[in-house]
């Protein structure tokens, strides 16, 4: 059989697998959304308790930090799938199970991309609202959090894209994501056209969709902190040259 | 509003005040006080601690030892027991509505426009209604010479806009006590004689009392009622602007205004 005839084949079984990897992919797709959702909640809370001046706060939110940054999700899969029954603590669908282990151990890391972006909004914004009698929810919810978000985005889609490929170890508790399809295709192929090829594309495809949509997210964050130009301005046909980066509480 | 409290009590009184950052000692027993409508400046060399005043009266920075009282109540401790107590959140709070501050850097939030930034605190922290605080917003921006910069981005007004915008946004809390540090500083010589006016006009319309930090001498002298003169974390001197600028007695002072005001 030439080599020809080999990847001819190689199609047709991808065809015959096409549903199957569809539904693994969207799988996959939804254990990334969701898990990335739920890590960043997680995260907002995890660093914000960890920005606090408040030790009683401080100190669980860097307890549960370290802890789920410094055990792997593998191991976190493993203790809430088939350890915390044993405790009595069931969680029926593997989906979930799946979408928690990533939440928490990512959302551990994205705490650390909060929390330091917080620390990194200027320092007279903080005394402004200190001048202005604003109390601690306040000013975080209305003047450093929506500066913080802006900084953050960077970080947080580094840690998407790590979330979607960390999403491939699912299937050790029963999940037929992506990866897996993608083993059962190997099967029929070869290792090479399988993974070396279909998944290859696929998990590229989705992880540049995903950090483009968290390009566009940072252009928006920023033009509303008066940074850079507006979505409008980059998307239309004949763009501006950016004008010089206005820096912000810039002395002239 | 200001709170009506008797006019024979201090604004802002120093009690042996310190102030450390580490070993660096910045001010040493520190008394002096404030009267109501008052303004003084706080002259001096660079490092004698005026700035670090300012931030203490703000509750910017945490004292060291000795007590601050506004209105003659404790800002940050009081004494109970012959120990220093902290005071609680909510009265400190209480005593910081009544105080704004104007920083060299205007730090404006860029997050909002120029109106948002004036009404915020006193939608969110006085209570005020938005149409209350608006109107009251656009009287100030007038006041300041920018009535149609509302809706603008801080960022795209220029150092000495933006300042304005400042002043108006701590104006707009109605404070009884405007502290304005260095607050021309980083402006552009030629715009600093238009905020430097709106200053002036600020104290010749209001009864606010002025702690000011500035090196704009003739500014000083013409706002002031008292100047003191801070070395080495001590007042060397202090006396009424024309005094001080035409007859120093210290030796120091002498020194540091001919080297601020050239041969004047």
């Amino acid at each position: 059989m030439d080599w020809l005839e080999q990847q001819q084949q190689n199609f047709e079984s991808l065809q015959n697998f096409g549903p199957r990897l569809w539904d693994g992919f969207l799988l996959t797709v939804q254990l990334t959304l969701l898990g990335a959702a739920l890590a960043f909640v997680i995260a907002v809370i995890l660093g914000l308790m960890g920005g606090s001046p408040k030790w009683w706060l401080r100190t669980p939110a860097r307890i549960i930090i370290e802890f789920f940054r410094g055990t792997s999700l593998l191991v976190q899969l493993f203790w809430v799938y088939y350890v915390l029954p044993l405790f009595g603590l069931t969680l029926e669908s593997p989906f979930t199970v799946g979408v928690i282990a990533l939440g928490v151990n990512y959302g551990a890391y994205g705490a650390e991309a909060v929390r330091a972006s917080m620390t990194s909004v200027a320092s007279g914004q903080w005394e402004a609202t200190v001048a202005l009698s604003m109390s601690w929810t306040h000013k975080i919810r209305r003047v450093i959090f929506p500066q913080a978000w802006a900084l953050m985005i960077p970080s947080l889609a580094n840690l998407l894209v790590h979330l979607l490929k960390g999403s491939a170890i699912v299937y050790i508790v029963g999940l037929n994501d992506f990866n897996f399809e993608l083993d059962q295709l190997r099967r029929v192929t070869s290792a090479w056209f399988s993974y070396a090829f279909v998944g290859l594309i696929g998990y590229f495809a989705f992880a540049l969709a995903l950090t483009q949509g968290m390009r566009l997210l940072e252009i928006r964050a920023k033009h509303r902190l008066g940074q850079g130009l507006s979505m409008r301005e980059i998307l239309s046909p004949a763009p501006k040259v950016p004008t010089s980066g206005i820096q912000p509480g810039g002395a002239s | 509003m200001p709170t009506p409290t008797d006019p024979e009590v201090p604004v802002i009184e120093f009690v042996d005040v310190q102030k450390s950052f580490g070993d660096n000692i910045v001010l040493k027993d520190l008394n002096f006080s404030v009267r109501r409508g008052e303004r003084v400046t706080l002259i001096g060399p660079s490092g004698s601690g005026k700035t670090t005043i300012l931030r203490l009266v703000m509750t910017l920075e945490e004292l060291t030892g000795g007590y601050i009282f506004v209105d003659g109540e404790p800002l940050t401790h009081r004494e109970k027991d012959g120990k220093r107590v902290a005071v609680s959140s909510k009265e400190q709070k209480k005593l910081r509505t009544r105080i704004g501050m104007v920083f060299q850097q205007f730090n404006l939030f860029p997050n909002m426009t120029v109106l948002e930034n004036i009404i915020e605190a006193p939608i969110y922290v006085l209570g005020q209604s938005k149409a209350e605080a608006t109107a009251k917003a656009h009287s100030l921006l007038e006041q300041v010479g920018l009535p149609d910069k509302a809706d603008q981005h801080p960022l795209s007004l220029s150092g000495g806009q933006q300042q304005r915008v400042a002043i108006a946004r701590a104006l707009a809390m109605d404070p009884e006590i405007l502290l304005l540090d260095e607050v021309t500083s980083a402006l552009d010589p030629e715009v600093v004689g238009d905020v430097l006016n709106i200053l002036r006009n600020v104290a010749d319309t209001t009864n606010v009392t002025m702690l000011i930090v500035t090196h704009e001498m003739s500014f000083a002298r013409d706002v002031s009622h008292k100047v003191m003169m801070f070395d080495g974390g001590r007042v060397i001197e202090e006396g009424a602007p024309e005094k001080i600028f035409s007859d120093p007695s210290h030796q120091r002072t002498q020194q540091f205004l001919s080297a601020v005001l050239g041969d004047a």
